[in-house]
């Protein structure tokens, strides 16, 4: 029996929360307040245009496509020995992807400005050991960092499930009419586990593009990000109609990095994460 | 596991219903036995002990919040929604304030402490006759520097832009006090109402980019302490603090001129408390309570009765208690709301910038 109805306080609480707010944005991107009321007018996204803007757009895609690459070359890898059937320690590997996720972001990120600073936690142990300082705190080095560390695993976990779901007799069989290990990983395991993959990308582009905490802890506004710039309209500038547009910029870019993800991820896909 | 996930749902939802019947009793049950006043005040600027001593003595419960900027401190106030009582914005914030009508009058035969204010502390031009607010500490901004890691002297804005130090400057996130340090340099008014002068002074900070480490807020404190940077643009009462953790700190008003500051205690409208909020008011005016909060956050205390009753060594500290008279090319900052948009876009232009 289909208990449709059990949705319906989610559907409230999706329009109230999600729905309108979002039509609020919108509203507030194409309009600009006078003595009398509300004007239309398409100046907030003119103002965006101005080559210094769209520079911060790019540098937030960009930083947020390097983090990607990096957690997928090394998630891929980790969630292939946490789904491989020989490893015995696998809980204990587990417990420790998920364990960080149990703290806040904020903290975990205000843990690695400690660790970086020039006369912080890494520097003493490598001046210890006579190897030169690393100097990377406010620089993109240490935003990719904390991007890569916060959101790995959301690029593991999807995969994992996949990996853990592929039928064992499909490699047996490939390995049986002579694949070696290299081609049956290419021609057999990795096309099956791709839905992970787009799933674990998308889950990771999205917070990363989004970031503002991130930037600006380990940026130190060097690197202002569109999720800082946005951040600053609404907290510090009060320009709601510039943020507005900002974010439907920003929503508009997601949406569309999802559609090009969907076409890749099948129905139920490594949506096993929650 | 279905038993288990079924068991985590349930007890979500019952901890999500007694939170919310935890609030709405909390609030109905409090308000019959005591006030509650919320106090928006600086991120450290005050030791909290005295908050304690405050609700023992008059039965009322301080709900304390911070900001980070005036600038934050106005968009949350505005945007509404909000029951502060009391607040201690800067001098252009209260012109700003007063002028869009969001303060009350502040019953001053309430405030019986009042007469413990230095005289030069009364009847500015942001409050010129004193009915809106009552003075909480006063100070400059300057540039804090590490003694071991500069030789040049420090006293002009230059040093800033010296290449010399590259990734070597802290400068502060706070959209006035950042520009006014390129106005100074350019040597225009930090109250300036002139483009040309606005646009030169962006142009100059994202000069400035690439010889400066991070723009940063409180955390310059323990970071200029820790030894991470030789120079930091600060205000006058951090530079204090930080000097009695790191002797080898030094703090200095360039000689362009800078910035000299007062800032507050208002009652916004929002307040519901009124009365609880002029109590809290002439308690942090008390010598022996605002005593506490200067040796504490080492800002200077306008509260003369309590500047008597300093360590000499703070008493007589040039950088926390200037003479007023010295201090002729600082400026106050007044309010620039009419041509806040453009504010506004020259800041967002220089942190955006690379």
């Amino acid at each position: 029996m289909k208990r449709q109805w059990l949705a319906s306080p989610y559907i409230v609480w999706m329009i109230m929360f999600i729905v309108v707010p979002m039509l609020l944005v919108l509203f507030y991107s194409v309009t600009e307040q006078t003595a009398d009321g509300y004007r239309f007018t398409f100046d907030h996204f003119r103002r965006f245009v101005d080559p210094i803007y769209i520079n911060v757009l790019f540098r937030s895609v960009a930083l947020a496509l390097i983090s990607t690459v990096i957690c997928l070359l090394l998630g891929y890898p980790m969630a292939a020995i946490l789904a491989s059937k020989e490893y015995s320690r696998k809980k204990i590997l587990y417990m420790l992807i998920v364990l960080p996720m149990w703290m806040n972001i904020l903290l975990r990120t205000y843990a690695w400005m400690t660790l970086l600073e020039r006369n912080g936690i890494i520097n003493t142990i490598l001046s210890f050991l006579r190897l030169p300082p690393l100097d990377i705190l406010y620089t993109n080095k240490a935003v990719v960092l904390g991007m890569v560390y916060n959101f790995l695993p959301f690029m593991i976990l999807p995969i994992y499930s996949v990996l853990s779901k592929i039928d064992e007799s499909v490699i047996e069989a490939a390995q049986d009419l002579g694949g070696n290990s290299f081609t049956v990983f290419r021609r057999v395991i990795f096309p099956l586990s791709l839905p992970g993959v787009m799933s674990g990308i998308t889950m990771v582009f999205m917070p990363a593009v989004t970031t503002f905490v991130i930037s600006r802890l380990l940026g130190g506004g060097q690197f202002t990000l569109i999720g800082n710039l946005i951040e600053q309209q609404f907290l510090s500038s009060g320009d709601w109609g510039f943020g507005s547009a900002l974010s439907v910029i920003m929503m508009l870019l997601i949406l569309a990095s999802m559609g090009i993800m969907s076409k890749y991820e099948q129905e139920g896909g490594g949506g096993a994460l929650w | 596991m279905r038993r288990a996930k079924i068991t985590a749902a349930i007890f979500l939802m019952l901890a999500m219903i007694f939170s919310l019947s935890a609030c709405a009793g909390g609030e109905g049950g409090d308000q019959q036995k005591t006030t509650t006043l919320t106090v928006f005040n600086w991120g450290d600027y005050i030791d909290e002990t005295v908050l304690e001593d405050f609700e023992k003595e008059y039965d009322v419960k301080v709900n304390y919040t911070y900001f980070a900027t005036n600038e934050e401190m106005y968009v949350k106030l505005k945007s509404g929604g909000t029951n502060y009582d009391v607040i201690f914005p800067s001098d252009y914030m209260i012109a700003r304030l007063i002028k869009e009508d969001m303060l009350h009058k502040i019953d001053m035969s309430k405030i019986t402490n009042y007469h413990h204010i230095g005289d030069e502390f009364k009847n500015l031009d942001y409050d010129p006759n004193n009915e809106y607010s009552v003075p909480y500490m006063w100070g400059t901004l300057g540039i804090v520097y590490n003694t071991t890691m500069v030789d040049d002297p420090v006293d002009s804005w230059e040093i800033l832009w010296n290449p010399k130090y590259e990734k070597q400057i802290f400068m502060l996130d706070s959209q006035r006090d950042s520009i006014a340090v390129a106005l100074k340099k350019l040597g225009f008014s930090l109250n300036t109402r002139n483009e040309a002068e606005l646009e030169a002074a962006k142009q100059e900070l994202i000069k400035q980019r690439p010889l400066v480490l991070s723009y940063v807020g409180d955390e310059v404190k323990d970071k200029m302490v820790g030894g991470e940077a030789a120079l930091a643009v600060v205000w006058s009462g951090d530079a204090v603090a930080m000097k009695w953790e790191n002797e080898d700190l030094a703090y200095s008003i360039p000689k362009e001129g800078s910035n000299l500051w007062f800032d507050a205690m208002v009652i916004p409208k929002t307040s519901q408390n009124k009365e609880a909020a002029e109590l809290f008011i002439n308690f942090m005016t008390d010598p022996e309570i605002a005593l506490r909060n200067a040796e504490y956050i080492g800002y200077s205390t306008p509260n003369i009765t309590a500047w008597e009753m300093l360590d000499e060594e703070i008493k007589y500290d040039e950088d926390a208690y200037p003479a007023l008279d010295s201090l002729d090319n600082c400026e106050v900052f007044e309010d620039v709301s009419d041509i806040i948009a453009t504010y506004n876009r020259i800041w967002d232009e220089i942190k955006a910038a690379q």
